[in-house]
């Protein structure tokens, strides 16, 4: 008897309420806005929703790393702005290889990481201003390198198909999905991996819980701290690459606000903001979540302005209801 | 001696404004429980965190194995065999039991990858040669205190320790549990592994140590064998003086008026149908295991969690308390067992802890604080209850435990309240304060004034109570006279598990 309480407990406890929560979110949205219109499960519009997921899911996934570390990262947006932006001079500018451009794009991704993952581990800045100094640093970087224009990738074709083309559309004939969702699906999938079966990602759990204890461990904390920035950021640089091949261009001036809408989604999804909770998958549901509002109430004719101030709600909600299931216990 | 396991000697060590250490000594023999005692400040802790590598020593050497060593990481001294069992639980509360004793060593397949089988069975392995009750795979923050505790030092001995440091492993801990741990200590100690005990607990060192060794302000006073010497001698060390008194000082209640009265309170899992009486001038125990329920009645009592059901009577009026501001009101104030967090706000000053609660007393029309006035107050607690502070504008961070206590009853005092729930007043308190904490409550009933005293401690509760109200489980499992009541009586009631209790009830309702 005793065993089946802690048992039933466990999974009352379990995280998996969150994400079966912001998952059931996602079917009724799903549901009420096929009745609202009709336009809304049509195959392009469901197309269209994954392809406006693919840059948020990315970022999000990084971030995921970061607050269950029991850190923030504020510099994603412009990082992967800087990114982009990289990406460009390389291809465009320089007019080397495409490869080598996705290369410097995610690499300095990972760069702006480990700055960001020094600054909070070595000079013990708090992860707030931390990577609120590289929000800065990265936007006016991008500014700089691009001398303020945006740079467009129109001698390459190729770079756009990486995201827009669709490889499952070319063995599938008709099934068109675009490489950018495959690309945020696979990226969810190594994510996932380096989290549930990976020493990064048993420490970055270890971090958020309890860090402090996580050093006494003899874990070399400041070093896999330094690694989940590090990490988050790679993700970001490649969420840069995918918003540039998107756009078919790198966008200087974009990026400020992105982080936010990535740090939404891993909440709705789950992640604790106090550390040491969450889940790649529920980080997904959560962007999946926020992109299918954003379309559906565009498909209703809710004025944009509107949209925005229920993101902002759901947001709370979600958090809230985290609470509640906390209280509970 | 030349085959000591551990020697450590001059050891010195300054912390900004203070010299913790001053040519500390310390000597472990292999297979030996060695108690380190002193009072708080004393430099226990200090000392054996340069052993296990977290503090650096100024100054002084260690001599382990006969080798010096120079400890300067958590990391080497757990390659030495030195593991150390920390005050405050330190385990990963989201992480599993077998992913916290691996934390740092995880088995892999490759170089980054966990291999979570491999580690779940060699946690099965360790905990069954340790014969503890664990699922490697349970999540530590859904375990008791007694089991997280269990984890750590599972986790420790799986360095294959040949020293095993443990700060206070008992404080958290009940009689039961204490026994499950010494269990294990002893069996350490014949496989020759030499165990650092630190307690305040004078009893339990007399029951499990061969060794105790003395400090006082930082200094090496005396290593005697437990055997041969008496608590009264240990204290005496300790303190330069005779205070120990551990027979019962009970002043006479003759009130029968009934101040307090709760019925049928029920909150979740936690409390189940608590009902009681609290007499004017009256000192009630409530004793149990550690997670009886015994806090989470006191907090519901003071409005810090919600009832689900249940009604409260102060002095024969139903009350609705929803709010520690509604229990302040009706006379109700709860000092909690964490004072570091619940209690005192550390970074404000004596002066300001003191009139916290009260503060819409002090004030100059409605918003500016009477400083003047506040001025008084303060200094009246700081008289009344000998706190030991250079100033009233001393931050509470840097007074002792003993003080900081004595800081939150002054807040309390100062509100004026007649019911006051004190949980684990003397937890982390050397043995000069508790006595003087004890003189504290004594004084406090004799002015009028009841008193709920939540203690896990039982020669506390015996030494204080009035009457003792046990708890098992979130139910009250029995009540006990101050002269019918014994360690043995109350351990029997404390551990009336559920299911004893689920018979009873069922007979209850059948009859």
């Amino acid at each position: 008897m005793q065993a089946t309480m802690t048992q039933r407990r466990s999974i009352f406890r379990s995280d998996a309420i969150q994400r079966i929560l912001a998952f059931a979110a996602l079917i009724v949205l799903f549901i009420f806005f096929s009745v609202a219109s009709p336009n809304f499960l049509q195959f392009d519009n469901i197309i269209g929703i994954l392809l406006a997921t693919c840059v948020n899911g990315v970022l999000a996934i990084g971030v995921t790393f970061v607050i269950i570390a029991g850190g923030i990262d504020l510099s994603v947006g412009t990082v992967m702005t800087l990114s982009a932006v990289m990406t460009g001079v390389v291809v465009t500018n320089m007019g080397l290889p495409v490869w080598l451009g996705i290369l410097a794009g995610v690499g300095t991704g990972a760069l702006c990481g480990l700055v960001n993952g020094t600054v909070v581990s070595r000079m013990r800045v708090p992860p707030f201003i931390a990577t609120l100094g590289m929000f800065y640093i990265a936007s006016g970087l991008a500014l700089i390198l691009s001398n303020l224009h945006p740079i467009y990738f129109n001698d390459t074709p190729i770079f756009r198909e990486l995201a827009m083309g669709s490889v499952i559309g070319a063995v599938i004939p008709g099934l068109d999905i675009p490489n950018a969702v495959l690309i945020m699906l696979v990226a969810a999938l190594i994510a996932g991996f380096i989290l549930n079966r990976t020493i990064l990602g048993r420490y970055t759990f270890a971090l958020g819980s309890n860090e402090e204890a996580t050093r006494l461990s003899g874990v070399n904390a400041a070093m896999w701290k330094t690694a989940v920035f590090t990490l988050c950021s790679t993700f970001a640089g490649l969420a840069g690459v995918l918003i540039a091949a998107r756009l078919n261009s790198a966008q200087p001036s974009l990026g400020a606000g992105y982080e936010l809408g990535a740090i939404a989604a891993a909440v709705i999804g789950g992640t604790s903001l106090s550390g040491g909770e969450g889940t790649i998958l529920g980080t997904i549901i959560g962007a999946l979540l926020i992109s299918t509002l954003t379309n559906g109430l565009r498909i209703m004719s809710v004025p944009q302005e509107w949209q925005i101030v229920i993101t902002g709600i759901i947001v709370i909600l979600a958090v809230y209801l985290d609470i509640v299931r906390r209280q509970r216990r | 001696m030349a085959d000591a396991l551990v020697l450590m000697e001059g050891i010195n060590k300054s912390f900004p404004g203070v010299h913790a250490l001053n040519n500390a000594r310390f000597e472990l023999l292999p297979g030996e429980i060695h108690a380190l005692v002193g009072e708080n400040g004393a430099g226990k802790s200090t000392l054996m965190k340069i052993l296990s590598g977290i503090y650096s020593k100024d100054d002084g050497r260690i001599i382990y194995k006969g080798k010096e060593v120079n400890i300067t990481r958590p990391r080497e001294a757990q390659d030495l065999g030195i593991s150390m069992i920390h005050q405050e639980l330190n385990l990963m509360q989201h992480l599993t039991v077998a992913q916290n004793i691996f934390i740092g060593r995880e088995p892999r397949t490759a170089r980054f990858m966990l291999d979570e089988r491999a580690m779940n069975a060699k946690a099965q392995d360790l905990i069954k040669t340790m014969n503890l009750d664990l699922d490697p795979r349970a999540k530590v923050a859904d375990l008791t205190v007694a089991k997280q505790q269990m984890v750590e030092i599972a986790k420790a001995l799986s360095f294959n320790s040949d020293v095993l440091i443990m700060d206070e492993p008992t404080a958290p801990l009940t009689d039961v549990e204490i026994e499950d741990l010494f269990r294990l200590i002893r069996d350490l100690r014949t496989k020759g592994v030499g165990v650092v005990h630190i307690s305040h607990r004078l009893e339990e060192l007399k029951q499990i140590s061969d060794r105790v060794t003395v400090m006082r302000d930082g200094q090496y006073v005396n290593t005697v064998p437990t055997a041969t010497t008496s608590i009264d001698q240990i204290i005496s060390m300790m303190v330069g003086r005779t205070i120990y008194e551990a027979t019962p000082e009970i002043p006479a209640n003759p009130s029968q008026e009934v101040v307090l009265e709760v019925k049928h309170l029920n909150r979740g899992r936690t409390i189940k149908d608590v009902s009681f009486q609290l007499k004017k001038g009256e000192i009630l125990g409530f004793a149990g295991l550690v997670g009886a329920g015994r806090t989470e009645v006191g907090r519901a009592i003071f409005g810090a969690d919600r009832l689900d059901s249940g009604e409260i009577y102060v002095k024969g009026q139903r009350v609705e308390i929803h709010s520690p501001g509604d229990a302040v009101r009706h006379g109700i104030s709860y000092l909690s067992e964490d004072r570091k967090r619940y209690g005192a706000v550390l970074g404000m000053s004596v002066e300001d802890n003191v009139v916290m609660a009260t503060l819409g007393r002090y004030l100059l029309g409605r918003t500016v604080v009477n400083t003047a006035q506040t001025h008084v107050s303060a200094n009246r607690a700081v008289q009344a209850l000998a706190i030991k502070t250079p100033g009233l504008a001393q931050k509470v961070r840097n007074l002792s435990g003993g003080n900081q206590q004595k800081v939150i009853i002054g807040k309390w005092l100062d509100a004026n309240t007649d019911i006051l729930i004190f949980d684990e007043p003397t937890r982390g308190i050397d043995v000069g304060a508790k006595s003087e904490i004890y003189k504290l409550l004594n004084n406090l009933v004799q002015q009028g004034k009841s008193i709920i005293m939540i203690s896990s401690e039982l020669p506390e509760i015996l030494r204080m109570s009035h009457r003792i109200v046990v708890m098992c489980e979130g139910r009250i499992t029995g009540e006990l006279s101050a002269s019918e009541a014994t360690q043995e009586s109350i351990m029997r009631l404390a551990t009336q598990r559920t299911s004893a209790v689920v018979t009873n009830a069922g007979a209850e309702s059948n009859s």
